[in-house]
């Protein structure tokens, strides 16, 4: 059974309403115990996958497992085995923390014997005690995704979906948040598969990333393996007199492509941090004064931006806004 | 991991915490609940009142010239039974009317229907704000069954309506209130059955109204819309048979007058026509059965997408 992917998708597609094609025959796997993460704009595609995985929606075509339970035929058994941290806040504002987690308890099943130990057990793990007995419209944004995490635990899922588990979180929540999903992998073992359009998150959190836009899988790789297929770091480089130094460049360790670009050079290097005193040492010996010179690690961000040909923010704030709202209006509908 | 020693793989255990989860919120928000009963409060202690019709038809309400009577040439015994007559005659109009002598015991009947309504459109709200809030999306992704999830809705809404029709019934007794000949303590119950048939299927309804509904609006206009045609075009009011035709034909097929009568058979009338309960237990119960049924089914087909 260790054999078996944590999560395997194949051909995965969601048609709203006929036409809008939120999913389109994605193909991925997830491996037992990684944080795999799903890195793209809103409207993307995102939410509809994990609403397909976590059995809310029915795939239009395609078919998918989780734990080797098909999500089309075995659905109670996915049920079972998976927990999800949504979106949005969904625990009840009226009722307080504890009962929200004994709800959650009682929707598996899970008698109150356990479900009680359970949820001091939790509530301690994500630092709510004190705050057990107090209705959740007193919480802050940041009690409140750790309480969604808490109900996601519950039923001690071996596979956890989080849905942008920071989504407006200050920055200091965000940090915490992370080291709350780490800690799941880490002790627990578990499986987690998350949605985000935060590149730092998805480069600081992810064991594996695909990146999605339009509904298709662009890429998949670990960050670093992202930001390598892109060449390298990039080290800018100006010097005092123009004259031609490339020969001289490309020489060096390391260097993999040198262009001149606006009067200064821009050189791809697979050890940045190696390359750039050498670089300047050389041009030294030679009587070049090197007038500025910047080394960029690349980020998730240029990632997106060779695959997508254009930056995350740019998809963001288009036209795809529109697009976005109109995919959440189906979405919800269905 | 597992401990499936302890999972429960009953339906009645996710039915009861969903259903216990919006009872919680009703009882722990009580000024929803103070707001939904104050209406028919109001109602019934300003029209109850001001629409004292007993005084429409009595000796004083209308005048009979002197010259008329002296015409008449009675005897001093007979114009005193004259009078005896017209004074008792308002009384026995709303005697055949209404079954009762008090409007107001006929109108509260009314009212106690009228609660069931307002409560159980308020349930067809909640499935909006759930699939907004995202909650409903949470459930759909644990073992809890489809059906369950509507039915508890449909359930936590009739006990509060049963709930909120007894608090209504105490409060119309010092208002002026007549229990009947008929009643007996067994009548409590046979009102309570009459509630929660109505309820089932009222809440079946707004619920299938609303279940793919993502705008809070919808309800909203529903309720807007269904509020006063099946609250005026019901016995709540005016008894049908004194209706023109054209709006008995319509008050004679909603399930609102036939729990109304029922309700006034067991409570406020002088005599119960068993054969006229039972027709009437029967047209809310199938009512209550086949929008339950809807309820359930369209929950599969949408729920489950």
């Amino acid at each position: 059974m260790s054999e078996v992917e944590a999560i395997k998708a194949e051909g995965l597609t969601k048609v709203f309403n006929g036409s809008l094609v939120a999913v389109d025959h994605i193909d991925f796997s997830v491996r037992h115990g990684e944080i795999f993460g799903f890195l793209g704009p809103n409207g993307a595609g995102k939410t509809t996958t994990i609403n397909m995985l976590i059995t809310v929606l029915k795939p239009t075509e395609g078919k998918a497992s989780i734990l080797g339970y098909d999500l089309a035929k075995q659905n109670n058994e996915v049920r079972y085995s998976i927990g999800v941290v949504p979106q949005e806040y969904t625990a009840d504002e009226d009722l307080t923390g504890y009962e929200n987690i004994l709800l959650c308890a009682d929707l598996y099943g899970i008698s109150r014997k356990v479900s009680k130990k359970r949820a001091e057990d939790l509530l301690k793990l994500v630092e709510l005690t004190a705050f057990k007995d107090k209705k959740v419209q007193t919480y802050s944004g940041g009690m409140r995704r750790r309480l969604e995490l808490a109900c996601g635990l519950i039923n001690r899922p071996k596979v956890l979906f989080l849905d942008e588990p920071t989504l407006g979180l200050d920055v200091q929540t965000r940090a915490a948040t992370w080291n709350y999903i780490r800690m799941l992998k880490k002790e627990f073992g578990m499986t987690l598969f998350m949605t985000t359009h935060y590149l730092e998150e998805a480069d600081a959190l992810c064991d594996r990333v695909a990146i999605i836009d339009h509904g298709k899988i662009i890429v998949v790789g670990t960050p670093d393996e992202l930001k390598d297929s892109l060449g390298g770091d990039i080290i800018n480089v100006a010097i005092k007199k123009d004259v031609e130094i490339t020969g001289l460049v490309e020489k060096i360790e390391h260097v993999k492509e040198v262009k001149k670009e606006n009067g200064s050079y821009v050189i791809k290097s697979e050890n940045g941090e190696v390359t750039a005193p050498l670089i300047i040492e050389a041009l030294r010996k030679e009587g070049h004064v090197v007038t500025r010179l910047s080394l960029t690690k690349p980020t998730l961000n240029e990632v997106y931006l060779q695959y997508t040909g254009r930056s995350m923010r740019d998809a963001e704030e288009s036209g795809e806004a529109l697009h976005a709202k109109r995919m959440l209006m189906a979405r919800r509908r269905h | 991991m597992s401990e499936n020693e302890n999972i429960s793989k009953s339906k009645l255990h996710g039915l009861w915490a969903l259903t216990n989860r919006e009872l919680k919120k009703w009882y722990k928000a009580p000024t929803v609940f103070i707001l939904t009963l104050i209406q028919p409060i109001i109602w019934l202690g300003l029209l109850g009142n001001a629409l004292n019709l007993g005084s429409l038809v009595s000796s004083s309400s209308f005048t009979i010239s002197p010259e008329a009577i002296a015409s008449l040439q009675l005897t001093p015994a007979q114009l005193a039974g004259l009078q005896d007559v017209f004074s008792n005659m308002g009384n026995s109009i709303l005697q055949t009317t209404f079954g009762t002598t008090s409007y107001i015991s006929f109108m509260a009947v009314g009212m106690i229907a009228f609660t069931a309504l307002f409560t159980t459109m308020f349930s067809g709200m909640s499935v909006v704000w759930d699939r907004r809030l995202g909650f409903l999306n949470k459930v759909l992704s644990t073992p809890v069954s489809r059906s369950v999830i509507i039915v508890s809705k449909v359930l936590s809404a009739t006990l509060r309506s049963m709930f909120q029709a007894a608090i209504i019934l105490i409060i119309a007794i010092p208002l002026g209130f007549q229990v009947g000949a008929a009643f007996t303590p067994l009548s409590i119950l046979g009102v309570f059955a009459f509630l929660f048939l109505i309820c089932l299927g009222l809440s079946s309804l707004f619920i299938a109204i609303n279940i793919r509904s993502t705008r809070i609006e919808t309800p909203m206009a529903v309720m807007n819309l269904l509020n006063l045609p099946l609250t005026f075009a019901s016995s709540a009011f005016f008894p049908i048979d004194r209706m023109p035709g054209w709006l008995q034909a319509v008050a004679n097929v909603n399930p609102l007058s036939y729990t109304m009568n029922g309700m006034r058979q067991l409570l406020i009338n002088p005599t119960i026509d068993y054969s006229a309960l039972a027709f009437q237990y029967a047209y809310v119960g199938l009512f209550a059965l086949v929008l339950t049924t809807v309820g359930i089914v369209l929950s599969w087909r949408f729920l489950n997408k």
